[in-house]
């Protein structure tokens, strides 16, 4: 158990590539943090480097109160989990398990007893003696997690570990990993590019873009109060709107709009936050035109065009309204549903 | 695994789309394999006037013959040799290119040459360097005190042939060693480090175990070639002396039927040159193929 603290840590590739620009993050110990991001962010490699698959090329990493930089990953004392699981193919689960033990140099009692344990607990033991063939995509997924438990490290880190899996699967393994960690209460680094998955998961999401941190924060908090439009963009699906703020200007005055923050040009609404019923509180009143209906059981997401406007804006309602494509449609926002950005920036500007 | 069962039209077409291959297979196997059983029961008189049937009467005769007992010694020193050499120096070869990022191709190419020079191209060719007279290697084994004369000295004439044969050989095992070992995923040996096993360690039990299909099939290529193929390379080196010290099974069906004219004698040496290729390889897939299996 340990806590990894990042300090400007960067990676240049030759040719002057910078894959991470210089992150600071305090994972604490027994926290479950997420890193999520478009491909391309940097995320995996920001993961390769704390495991030390990747160099670093500037900053520091400690991992507890070592500084590991120069350390093997071997010596780093985390064990990982791989998108493709990276099970040994020649050697049975049991092997697989204990291999890590067993270049560690432990009693054979003590790795019968840990693979048996860390067996169990993921319901593999009928496996043990089966080579990673014969398994399924989620049994060798939790055999990729067994072969992480087993080393009981400081650590654990997950390299997309969910993307190889039906979506069933998945959600089924996700809820379990989440269970795991509450259980043995490792601090997790997990990498995913799945804002579902991520929301759901951390304790701490770190949403990047382009080596850079954009956010920090509870997956609600980002979630409420996105912190550049980017995150806004990022987290939550369907993605929020983006809306001119003159476009809304002109919809009729409205003491609403004063008070946002003087440098704002776009207002972010949640496809949630876009009411077909007026709520009591002061709000806008915005027409539109609605051009696709998707029914999507439970909820509805309805694609509309703004009227005198070509934004295209989705809005989302629970159930099934009585709407037709092709008609036009009034929605109600209030002003907690406002996120003010500036579009030059890309940021909020009533930031904290 | 699944056979995929076609179905024809015609029922002549499968039959014809075949044809092709079974007359190469007929013609420059099944006849003269068939011929050279027929005769290794027969003898034919010096002038070749008479051939008699004289059934198990040659096969008796090579078994009972100390120098065929010797050559079959020699072979098997031969066969080990040779692939032990050309399957070793083509691992560390393709276990170095491997590891080069840039110029990995450039060394592939040059690598692979010596697989298109001809047997007996390669064996004069290594007959120069080690010739006694006018080499470039005795010259410089001199300097260290060795004299390096592969016509008086049968060891000397032995690592002479098998450096010639290991040497045509190593193209040919690097190219699949080179490919096997780009075939294990880079995420296997990051795990690998993760779990805390060294370069060394890593190697041993993760990259061989999975090269060893590779491995299998090398073993088998290459005692076929050691065989068959060398036959170019000790005629233009050694000629199989000095005395019998290079006369292996291949190069004695040679020198008894082509040169000491005694057709059947030689005809059941070749008969049993492939029994022993075919018990080999049975063997082979049968009891080492098992365990590479995974």
């Amino acid at each position: 158990m340990a806590s990894i603290t990042l300090e400007g840590l960067r990676k240049t590739y030759a040719g002057n590539v910078q894959a991470v620009k210089g992150i600071d993050l305090a994972i604490e110990d027994g926290e479950f943090v997420v890193l999520v991001g478009p491909s391309g962010c940097g995320k995996s490699t920001l993961l390769r480097m704390v495991a030390g698959l990747e160099t670093i090329t500037d900053g520091t990493l400690k991992i507890g109160d070592r500084v590991v930089n120069k350390l093997e990953p071997a010596e780093r004392d985390i064990a990982m989990v791989f998108q493709n699981y990276a099970l040994y193919p020649h050697m049975t689960v049991y092997n697989n398990l204990a291999y890590g033990l067993k270049n560690r140099g432990f009693k054979k009692p003590e790795i019968e007893e840990r693979v048996r344990k860390a067996a169990k607990m993921l319901e593999i033991e009928e496996y043990l003696e089966r080579k990673p063939r014969k398994l399924s995509g989620g049994q060798r997924q939790r055999v990729a997690m067994g072969r992480a438990l087993v080393r009981e490290p400081a650590a654990f880190l997950f390299d997309e570990p969910l993307s190889n899996l039906d979506a069933k699967l998945r959600v089924q393994m996700r809820v379990e990993i989440k269970q795991l960690q509450r259980r043995l209460k490792t601090t997790s680094l997990y990498v995913t590019h799945d804002q579902l998955e991520a929301m759901t998961l951390g304790d701490r999401l770190v949403v990047l873009s382009a080596g850079k941190i954009e956010q920090v924060g509870t997956p609600m908090e980002i979630y409420s109060r996105p912190a550049s439009m980017f995150v806004a963009g990022f987290i939550g699906s369907p993605a929020m709107n983006m809306v001119p703020l003159e476009y809304l200007q002109t919809r009729g005055t409205h003491d609403l709009l004063s008070d946002l923050p003087p440098n704002t040009d776009t207002v972010g609404i949640r496809p949630d936050d876009m009411r077909l019923a007026p709520p009591n509180t002061p709000h806008l009143v915005v027409e539109s035109t609605l051009e696709l209906f998707e029914a999507a059981g439970a909820e509805s997401h309805l694609y509309v065009r703004l009227a005198d406007s070509d934004q295209p804006t989705v809005i989302r309602v629970s159930g099934q309204p009585p709407v037709k494509e092709g008609e036009t449609l009034r929605f109600f926002v209030t002003r907690e549903a406002l996120h003010p950005f500036n579009s030059t920036t890309g940021q909020r500007t009533n930031a904290p | 695994m699944q056979t995929k069962r076609s179905t024809y039209q015609n029922r002549w077409l499968p039959f014809l789309l075949l044809a092709p291959q079974l007359a190469i297979t007929l013609v420059f196997f099944i006849w003269p394999a068939s011929q050279a059983v027929k005769s290794s029961f027969e003898r034919t008189d010096a002038f070749g006037f008479k051939t008699t049937f004289v059934g198990l009467d040659n096969y008796a005769r090579i078994l009972a013959d100390p120098s065929y007992l010797n050559a079959l010694g020699r072979t098997a020193i031969f066969a080990v040799s040779v692939t032990a050499l050309s399957m070793g120096l083509a691992l560390l070869l393709a276990i170095c290119v491997n590891r080069v990022l840039r110029s990995a191709k450039f060394y592939t190419t040059l690598l692979v040459w010596p697989y298109a020079v001809a047997p007996v191209v390669a064996g004069v060719l290594w007959w120069f360097l080690f010739n006694p007279t006018i080499g470039l290697l005795p010259h410089l084994l001199d300097w260290f005190g060795i004299n390096w004369n592969h016509r008086v000295s049968g060891t000397q004439a032995m690592i002479l042939i098998t450096i010639a044969a290991a040497w045509k050989q190593i193209s040919y095992n690097f190219l699949f060693f080179l490919a096997g070992l780009q075939s294990v995923p880079q995420s296997l040996m990051e795990a690998a480090a993760i779990d805390g096993a060294g370069p060394f360690k890593r190697f041993w039990t993760i990259v061989l175990p999975l090269l060893s299909p590779t491995t299998f099939f090398l073993l088998i290529i290459n005692i076929n070639y050691v065989m068959f193929d060398t036959f170019g390379v000790i005629d233009a080196t050694t000629g199989g002396g000095p005395g019998q010290a290079t006369m292996t099974l291949v190069y004695k069906v040679y020198t008894d039927g082509v040169a000491g004219l005694n057709i059947g004698s030689s005809s059941a040496q070749s008969v049993m040159l492939m029994g022993i290729v075919i018990i080999l390889t049975f063997i082979q897939f049968r009891y080492v193929e098992r365990r590479v299996n995974y």
